[in-house]
């Protein structure tokens, strides 16, 4: 279901190589502001480069992005990027995490201080603010990330395979406390996974990517359960596993070539 | 494991071990006085020290000339180590020199540094630098080559700027190397200012120990190195202190 809204990002044949490496090839794709686009792909096939893309971490070496109608220019600070390994400060409390970024834009310091508390109550992380990240459980540590990004107010959240690292359980409570904040203002996301579970039961739409070298998107797949969604009772519906079916119709060639190489 | 207490006592008794060892091999002849000295005449040789006070002027020389090659040789490696680290082509033109500075045996830089600086405290602080600067380099160096990719790519998406990550990222991320530096930094920059103060001086613990050499005097050697080594204990507990207060943020290693 591609919206007609206005377009969040929009990626022009966009080409990676890395030395003789073709990570990503003619990859093109669009976000519509206020959606929620999921990408899945067989491991290591290059999703992760996309977002790197998109964030202007890394140079396309052929191809064009554009951010909310702009061409892109440097790092994107209007994107908030949820890695996918721990990237809080370690040295910094959990209170200091959160406010750091309003820092680096210049908030004084008492005042970020003052917006990350409610942030980290926000993600229920009320009173562990002088913990430090190695004192916090997985999914503690994912949610203060949530709130070290989600407090810049970013326009577009791009997200990393962001809870592949917690167990199962810690894993739904995240993606429904996800979905939770997203339901608030609904902001653009972008989110790269190779769960294709988690993918249906978060996304408005799923784009599939081929295994690598050379990926590229192959299908797309409009997702029209209803919201607000919780993504352990979702799975269980019968459009949710017809879905699945579809997806992994496609995604089973890939995931084979994968492991082939 | 045996707890704090059964450490100490274990310490405690090795020490007492060995000096009885030593005490008695002499008393029994086995070892001859006029070369090993004995510990209960170094033990009264340092009370006659400390006593008559003679020791502190000595003492307050080698210690200041300690800690400013200490703080100027860390100061200094840091520095140079933190804007090589950030600058690579920097880094490439000047690595065979530091290499070659670093090869030469700084015993050799003594009686240079006294021939440019003279007998007082500079040439002793400048022989403690040399030592101590190289250290901290190579420790911030490396340090900052470690500092968690995906950390410092997260610092740059909040929006960090150069001196962000400086102070919030590269800095607190190398406290660790740069701590552990500290320690040995303390020995070597003593290191300079005794071997500075050996080989000519006019004060000093250094000085102290080359006079009781030149006449033969063991007790005068090991009474010196005695109280070298208290002091030694002392900056690395201070240095331990520092430790504690700057890395509270580190996983504790389970004991």
């Amino acid at each position: 279901m591609m919206t007609t809204d206005k377009v969040a990002v929009r990626l022009q044949e966009i080409t990676v190589r890395f030395a003789s490496y073709t990570a990503l090839e003619n990859v093109s794709l669009q976000v519509a502001e206020g959606e929620f686009v999921a990408i899945v792909g067989p491991t290591g096939c290059g999703k992760s480069t996309l977002l790197s893309v998109v964030a202007g971490l890394l140079e396309p070496s052929a191809g064009q992005v554009q951010l909310f109608g702009q061409p892109m220019n440097g790092l994107d600070l209007a994107a908030g990027y949820i890695f996918q390994q721990d990237a809080l400060l370690p040295w910094k409390t959990a209170l200091d995490n959160v406010a750091i970024g309003l820092v680096f834009r210049g908030t004084p310091t008492s005042e970020a201080r003052e917006q990350a508390q409610v942030w980290l109550q926000k993600v229920g992380l009320k009173g562990f603010e002088r913990y430090y990240p190695h004192q916090l459980s997985g999914g503690m540590k994912k949610r203060v990330g949530l709130a070290q990004i989600l407090i810049l107010n970013p326009r577009i959240l791009l997200m990393d395979e962001p809870f592949s690292a917690l167990d199962l359980q810690t894993r739904d409570l995240m993606e429904n406390e996800l979905l939770r904040l997203w339901q608030e203002d609904r902001k653009s996301v972008l989110f790269v996974t190779h769960d294709i579970e988690e993918a249906i039961a978060l996304a408005d739409r799923v784009v599939v990517m081929s295994a690598g070298p050379a990926t590229r998107p192959i299908g797309e797949f409009a997702i029209p359960l209803s919201r607000p969604r919780d993504v352990a009772e979702i799975r269980l519906t019968e459009s949710f596993l017809d879905l699945h079916r579809q997806i992994w119709n496609i995604l089973r060639e890939e995931v084979r070539a994968s492991h082939a190489r | 494991m045996p707890g704090n207490r059964s450490v100490r006592i274990y310490q405690i008794g090795i020490f007492i071990v060995a000096m009885l060892a030593w005490e008695g091999l002499v008393r029994a002849r086995l070892l001859d006085v006029f070369f090993f000295s004995k510990p209960s005449s170094i033990g009264q040789r340092v009370m006659e020290w400390v006593l008559q006070g003679e020791i502190y002027w000595h003492l307050s020389i080698t210690l200041t000339e300690t800690l400013l090659a200490f703080v100027i040789g860390t100061l200094l490696g840091i520095g140079v180590g933190l804007w090589l680290a950030l600058a690579p082509t920097a880094l490439k033109v000047l690595e065979p020199y530091i290499k070659a500075f670093n090869a030469i045996p700084r015993v050799v830089l003594a009686p240079i540094f006294t021939l440019w600086f003279g007998l007082g405290m500079m040439s002793k602080v400048a022989l403690g630098v040399t030592l101590v600067f190289f250290l901290a380099f190579f420790n911030t160096y490396q340090g900052v080559r470690e500092v968690n990719p995906v950390v410092l790519a997260n610092a740059r998406m909040l929006g960090a700027s150069r001196m962000n990550l400086l102070r919030h990222v590269y800095l607190p991320s190398t406290a660790g190397w740069i701590i552990s530096s500290l320690r040995a930094a303390i020995g070597f920059a003593m290191i300079g200012a005794v071997v500075g103060e050996y080989i000519g001086a006019a004060a000093g613990l250094g000085y102290l120990i080359a006079q009781a050499e030149g006449v033969f005097d063991t007790t005068g050697v090991f009474a010196g190195m005695t109280i070298l080594v208290f002091f030694v204990l002392i900056l690395d507990s201070a240095v331990s202190l520092i430790e504690r207060r700057v890395l509270v943020w580190r996983p504790q290693a389970s004991a």
